[in-house]
């Protein structure tokens, strides 16, 4: 009979250490990513990462099992990523290449000028970095909202238990974050359509 | 419906996670307002775009990091740590406590004690003298050298008793 997770973490209260290990090695990657696409930088994220499961291990002996276990530990690695990202907003100021993008003009900026050999890696890559500039460039809670939504597939009660907000304001919330990423992100929409046919893929 | 209240609810549309009421009110809006299944059609193609950023591994040493930061958490602190003193000085300090109390209940002037204690020398002494043996002073000597001769061999006969097994350990 497999333990929930909640049941893993109150194994881990209790003092057993291989618990501690297995939350480890169920949360690193999804927790490394979403740190990740919420901080600019992965050396960062990996540090915040180990921070969360420092901070999970020092409050194993306070761990009430009052919410899904994911709900407490993304609220921690939210809460991480928050106070990482408003002690570094001055340091992104002074670096005007990792300025967050304020409008929906992307490609120039991406893509060289001068004429040269663009290969199919470098245009996906430039892609990439124009899909992580957009969601950088959202306010916090709203990145925080569009990756828990997006890419932890988490619904509207647990982002909302994560971020403190009604299941109200949680929709308009991810409205206004996916609005904004629609416009930034319109020049790469027929790029993508493109993309995907010339793959042989259905549409 | 308005197109803003419809748009609120495009996005539990689109990824499906919305009831099946929500569906059929979004649904019946788009059937007569082309501006929104524009929008939605936008929406599912960013949702695909959103696809592309690829996922990431945690480094190599990832794991071996988390472990280190979580050895190097202070340990539960003990009454000692409690109080703020330090082990060591803490058992120092006890130590004397103990050694203050053991030298002031030493019995330096304990007469009920000490006329026990001469009693039952006494009373050994009287058994002693009744014994037959102790009229022969040579045998009373001999004696005396043999017992002492067996009590130094006693030592040794315990140490000779390797197999004796350590329960302690
Ligand atoms: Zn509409």
């Amino acid at each position: 009979m497999a333990r929930t997770d909640v049941q893993v973490m109150l194994d881990v209260k209790a003092g057993d250490d291989a618990s501690f290990d297995f939350l480890l090695q169920k949360y690193r990657s999804p927790l490394v990513n979403f740190l990740n696409r919420m901080v600019r930088d992965s050396a960062t994220a990996e540090d915040l990462a180990q921070e969360v499961f420092l901070r999970v291990y020092r409050a194993r002996k306070q761990y009430t099992p009052s919410a899904k276990f994911t709900t407490w530990l993304f609220r921690i690695a939210t809460n991480v990523a928050l106070n990482s990202v408003r002690d570094t907003r001055h340091q992104k100021m002074e670096v005007s290449l990792d300025a967050p993008m304020d409008d929906g003009d992307l490609a120039p900026r991406e893509l060289p000028a001068r004429e040269m050999r663009i290969d199919e890696h470098m245009v996906e890559r430039a892609r990439t970095e124009i899909i992580r500039r957009a969601i950088w460039s959202l306010p916090e809670k709203q990145r925080a909202a569009v990756l828990l939504h997006k890419y932890e597939e988490m619904d509207y009660i647990e982002i909302g238990k994560i971020l403190d907000c009604s299941e109200g304001a949680l929709k308009s919330l991810l409205f206004r974050a996916y609005e904004t990423l629609r416009v930034q992100l319109s020049p790469l929409v027929s790029q993508s359509a493109a993309h995907r046919a010339g793959e042989g893929r259905p549409s | 419906m308005k197109c803003e209240d419809a748009g609120n609810k495009l996005m539990a549309y689109m990824d499906r996670r919305a009831n099946p009421a929500e569906r059929n009110e979004v649904d019946e809006h788009l059937a007569g307002c082309a501006a929104c299944r524009t929008r939605l059609a936008e929406f599912r193609e960013i949702w695909n775009v959103l696809d592309e950023v690829p996922a990431v591994e945690p480094s190599f040493g990832f794991d071996a990091r988390v472990r280190q930061r979580v050895a190097a958490q202070p340990q539960p602190r003990r009454w000692f740590g409690w109080l703020g003193i330090e082990p060591r000085l803490a058992f120092a300090a006890v130590l004397l406590i103990a050694l203050t109390v053991w030298v002031a209940k030493m019995p330096t002037s304990n007469p009920g004690t000490t006329a026990t204690a001469v009693a039952i020398q006494q009373e050994d002494f009287n058994a002693i003298k009744d014994l037959g043996v102790l009229e022969n002073f040579d045998v009373l000597t001999k004696f005396d050298s043999l017992s002492v001769a067996s009590a130094s061999a006693a030592p040794q006969q315990e140490k000779s008793q390797p197999d004796e097994p350590t329960a302690n350990d």
